[in-house]
C-alpha cells in the first residue's frame, strides 16, 4: 500500500460537548466531520469536559451554546486552557464559537446583578445579561460568507470592540444585541455567533473557510473536489440551497 | 368592586359561553376570561368543595395522556372526576371547563377535579387555587424557544409543587424534576421511576452528548444543580480525576444518540413508588410498592408506557389504603391514548403508525421504540408555533436507525431542514415534498403492500390526519 493513498488526518476540537451543546450545535461538529470526510481527509474527533487532558494536535476549534447552569460549571476550566486557546488563536487556527462560549470568549458577561462573570478576552468583546430573550430566525449578510441564516436565542447582548470585526450585518432578527445590527464578531479565524441552527449545515461557506484554512495551514493545500453522496431524491448542494431559500423566508 | 355571587359568575359566564359559540367560536377561552375578570376567586371556590380535592398535572411532555390515564383510573375506582377536557390547559380554559359543568349555584357534581395545566399557566393556577396533590412529568426541550432555558421551566414546575399542599409525585429519572423535592417540606413525596435496564432507552437531553458515549459509566457529576447557580470555587474548579479522556476514537464525533446514558447511578436515586420494569409490544410490566403486574395497554411507544407509571403513581397517593388493585389494572389496560401520541391506522390494509415528534429526546425514543425494519418511513417536519420555529433541535437527534432502510418521503415546511440533516447522518432519501398532501398521496401509492411509519411533527399531524380521513376511518379531534 502506497502511504500516499491514506487520507491526512485533520484534527477538529469540541470544547465542553456535555455542558454547552444546547440548541444543536452538535451538528456543527457533524458537518465538519463528514465535509473533512468529503475532501478526502480523516477527521479525528476530539471532545474537550472540564478537567480533561487539552488535546497535543489541534486544528479546528468548535464551541456552543448552554444553559446558564452549564455555562458556570466550564468558566474556570476555561480560564485554565485560556493560554492554550490564545496561542491557537494567534496562529492563525480556525474556530467557531457559538452562544454561550463566544460569550465567555470575550472579556466578561456582566448579569443583571452586576457580577461580572470573567471571560478569555480572546475576542474584544463584553455582554450584558438582560431581561430581554431575544428568540427568533435571524437572516444576516456577510462580505465574506454571504447570507448567513439561523436561529438565535440569548437573553445576553453582546457589544464589540475596536479589536473585532462584525461577522454580519443582520436584516431579520437581532443578532449582537438590540442597538446595533450587528451579528457576531471576527478575529484572525475566529468566529464568534449567535447563531444555532445549526450554523454549519445551512452555511457551508462558513464550514469549508474552517476546514480550507486548517488544510491550508497545516498541508499547504486548497480543498479540493468534494465527494458529498447526496440523496436519491436531491444532490447535497441543491438540497443545501433549498434549505437555506426556505429558512430565509420563515417568520421571525 | 363589588363581586357578583357565584351564581350571577355562572350565568354571566354561560351566557358569554353561548354568544361565542353563536359566533361560530369554540366556547373556551372568552367566557373564562370574562368572568375571571368578574369574579376572580370563582375557580378556587368552585373547586375547594371538591371531596377530594385537585390534582395538577404538569411537565412539558406527555401531560394530555398522562391526565387521560389518571382521570380513567381514577372513574374505575369508583370516584366522580371533573377534567379539563377540552384541551384547554390553561386557567381561563379550566374556568370555561368549570363552567360548563357547574352547577347554577357554582357547584361541581365531582368528588376529584384532574386538571392538565401547561407549565407557565399552572403557575398562575396554582396561585389561585392551591392543588392538593401535583404530578411533575419532566422538563424537555420542545417547549424552549417559548419559555426560554430548561432551567427556567423547572423553576415553574418547582413553584407548583411549593404550592400544592398535600402530595407530589415526582419523576426521578430527570435530574431537575428529582431536585424540586429539596425545596420541599411538609408535602409527601412519592416517585416514579425506570428499572436500571430500561433507563438506556430515555436518554435526556443533557446525557445525549456525554463524552463517555465510547463506553463506560458517566460520572455523576455533571447533575444539574437546579438551585441558583452561585459559582463557587469547589464547584467550578471541577474537573475530578474522574474524567473521561478528552478524545473519542479516531473518525466518531460524540454521538448525540442510543448511548445516552443515565448520568446519575441507580443506587444514588431515591426509591420509587411506582417503577416502569418492562416494555413490551403495547403492554408493560410494573412494579407497585412490592408488587408486579404486567398489563396490556392500548396506548403504544415507551414514553406513554412510563406515563402509566406516572399515572399509577399519583392514583396510589391520592387514593391511599383505599385503591382496589384489579380495577387499577383493568382500566389501565382499556385507556386509550390522547388524541395524535402514538395512533395506529389502518389504511388500504396495510399498518399506518403516526408518531408525533416535538423534542430530541421525544424523536430519539420513537426511533428506538419501533424498529425500522420492513416498514416503509415517512418524516413530515413543520415549523409553526405550535412546533417551535427552531430547527435546531434536528441535530440532536442521531438518525443511524434509519440508514439500512432509508427515508421514503420528507415532507413539511422544513422538509429540506430534514433531508439535510438525514444528509448528514448517511441516511438516504427517496423523495422529498414539501406539501404534505401530496407527500402523502406519493408515499401511499408508492408503497401498497408495506406497513408504515410516519414520524411528523404536532401541526404536520393535524394535516396528515385531516388528508389521511380520505382514506382510513380518523377519531375526531
Ligand atoms: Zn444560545
Amino acid at each position: 500500500m502506497s502511504t500516499t493513498s491514506s487520507p491526512k488526518p485533520v484534527h477538529v476540537l469540541q470544547l465542553y460537548p456535555r455542558d454547552m451543546n444546547i440548541y444543536g450545535d452538535f451538528g456543527n461538529a457533524l458537518v465538519l466531520k463528514q465535509r473533512l470526510t468529503w475532501y478526502g481527509y480523516q477527521p479525528v474527533m476530539h471532545s474537550y469536559d472540564p478537567g480533561d487532558e487539552f488535546p497535543e494536535e489541534v486544528d479546528v476549534v468548535v464551541g456552543g451554546g448552554g444553559q446558564d447552569s452549564g455555562q458556570d460549571r466550564i468558566q474556570q476550566d476555561l480560564l485554565g486552557i485560556s493560554e492554550k486557546l490564545h496561542a491557537l488563536a494567534e496562529n492563525d487556527a480556525p474556530m467557531l464559537m457559538i452562544c454561550g462560549l463566544y460569550q465567555l470568549f470575550g472579556h466578561y458577561f456582566e448579569t443583571r446583578e452586576g457580577r461580572r462573570i470573567q471571560g478569555i478576552g480572546l475576542l474584544d468583546i463584553t455582554t450584558y445579561g438582560t431581561d430581554n430573550r431575544l428568540i427568533g430566525n435571524v437572516v444576516s449578510e456577510s462580505e465574506e460568507f454571504g447570507q448567513i441564516l439561523g436561529y438565535e436565542n440569548h437573553s445576553g447582548q453582546t457589544y464589540l470592540g475596536e479589536g473585532v470585526k462584525p461577522l454580519a450585518t443582520v436584516r431579520t432578527g437581532e443578532g449582537n444585541n438590540e442597538k446595533d445590527p450587528h451579528e457576531g464578531a471576527r478575529y484572525r479565524n475566529v468566529i464568534g455567533s449567535y447563531l444555532h441552527g445549526s450554523l454549519l449545515p445551512k452555511n457551508p461557506a462558513i464550514a469549508d473557510f474552517l476546514i480550507g484554512t486548517a488544510v491550508a495551514k497545516k498541508y499547504g493545500e486548497a480543498l479540493a473536489d468534494s465527494a458529498a453522496p447526496g440523496l436519491t431524491a436531491l444532490g447535497l448542494s441543491e438540497l443545501t440551497a433549498q434549505a437555506r431559500s426556505v429558512a430565509a423566508t420563515r417568520p421571525r | 368592586m363589588i363581586r357578583p355571587p357565584a351564581p350571577l359568575s355562572v350565568a354571566i359566564g354561560r351566557a358569554a359561553r353561548g354568544l361565542t359559540r353563536l359566533r361560530g367560536g369554540s366556547g373556551s377561552a372568552f367566557p373564562g376570561l370574562l368572568v375571571e375578570k368578574l369574579d376572580p376567586q370563582f375557580l378556587a371556590r368552585a373547586l375547594a368543595k371538591l371531596p377530594r380535592g385537585v390534582v395538577v398535572v404538569s411537565g412539558t411532555n406527555g401531560k394530555t395522556t398522562t391526565t387521560k390515564m389518571v382521570v380513567e383510573l381514577l372513574r374505575g375506582q369508583g370516584l366522580k372526576v371533573f377534567t379539563n377536557s377540552s384541551g384547554s390547559n390553561f386557567t381561563r380554559g379550566v374556568v370555561a371547563s368549570v363552567l360548563g359543568e357547574a352547577s347554577f349555584t357554582g357547584r361541581l357534581d365531582a368528588d376529584i377535579a384532574v386538571l392538565e395545566l401547561d407549565e407557565a399557566h399552572a403557575v398562575h393556577f396554582v396561585r389561585a387555587v392551591n392543588p392538593d396533590y401535583s404530578l411533575l412529568l419532566n422538563v424537555m426541550r420542545d417547549q424552549l424557544d417559548r419559555f426560554g432555558e430548561i432551567d427556567a421551566t423547572a423553576g415553574l414546575l418547582r413553584t407548583i409543587a411549593e404550592h400544592t399542599t398535600k402530595g407530589v409525585v415526582l419523576n426521578r429519572e430527570d435530574a431537575r424534576v428529582r431536585a424540586i423535592a429539596d425545596s420541599l417540606h411538609s408535602q409527601q413525596i412519592r416517585y416514579f421511576g425506570l428499572a436500571p435496564e430500561l433507563r438506556k432507552l430515555f436518554p435526556s437531553d443533557d446525557e445525549m452528548h456525554s463524552a463517555s458515549s465510547a463506553g463506560g459509566e458517566t460520572p455523576p457529576r455533571s447533575r444539574p444543580d437546579a438551585a441558583a447557580p452561585a459559582i463557587t470555587p469547589e464547584d467550578s474548579a471541577s474537573g475530578g480525576p474522574d474524567g473521561t479522556g478528552g478524545e473519542t476514537p479516531d473518525n466518531e464525533p460524540v454521538e448525540p444518540a442510543g448511548t445516552g446514558l443515565i448520568s446519575t447511578p441507580a443506587e444514588e436515586l431515591p426509591e420509587a413508588d411506582v417503577l416502569l420494569t418492562g416494555l413490551q409490544n403495547r403492554g408493560g410490566s410494573f412494579r407497585l410498592g412490592s408488587k408486579d403486574i404486567t398489563t396490556e395497554l392500548t396506548v403504544n411507544g415507551a414514553y406513554n408506557t412510563y406515563n402509566a407509571a406516572a399515572a399509577l403513581a399519583l392514583v396510589r397517593q391520592v387514593l391511599g389504603a383505599d385503591i382496589n388493585d384489579d380495577a387499577l389494572i383493568s382500566s389501565l389496560a382499556q385507556v386509550a391514548p390522547a388524541f395524535g401520541r402514538g395512533e395506529s391506522l389502518t389504511v388500504g390494509g396495510q399498518p399506518l403508525d403516526l408518531v408525533l415528534v416535538k423534542n430530541p429526546a421525544g424523536f430519539r425514543l420513537g426511533l428506538s421504540s419501533f424498529s425500522a425494519e420492513g416498514v416503509a418511513t415517512m418524516i413530515a417536519i413543520n415549523d409553526n408555533y405550535a412546533d417551535g420555529r427552531d430547527m435546531s433541535w434536528l441535530w440532536d437527534v442521531s438518525f443511524d436507525s434509519l440508514a439500512a432502510g432509508g427515508v421514503k418521503m420528507v415532507s413539511g415546511v422544513r422538509a429540506y431542514d430534514m433531508g439535510l440533516r438525514l444528509a448528514y447522518d448517511d441516511v438516504d432519501v427517496t423523495a422529498l415534498e414539501p406539501n404534505l398532501k401530496s407527500a402523502l398521496e406519493a408515499f401511499l401509492a408508492a408503497h401498497p403492500e408495506e406497513p408504515k411509519r410516519i414520524f411528523c411533527t404536532y401541526t404536520a399531524m393535524l394535516a396528515l390526519r385531516k388528508h389521511l380521513s380520505a382514506y382510513t376511518e380518523v377519531e375526531g379531534f
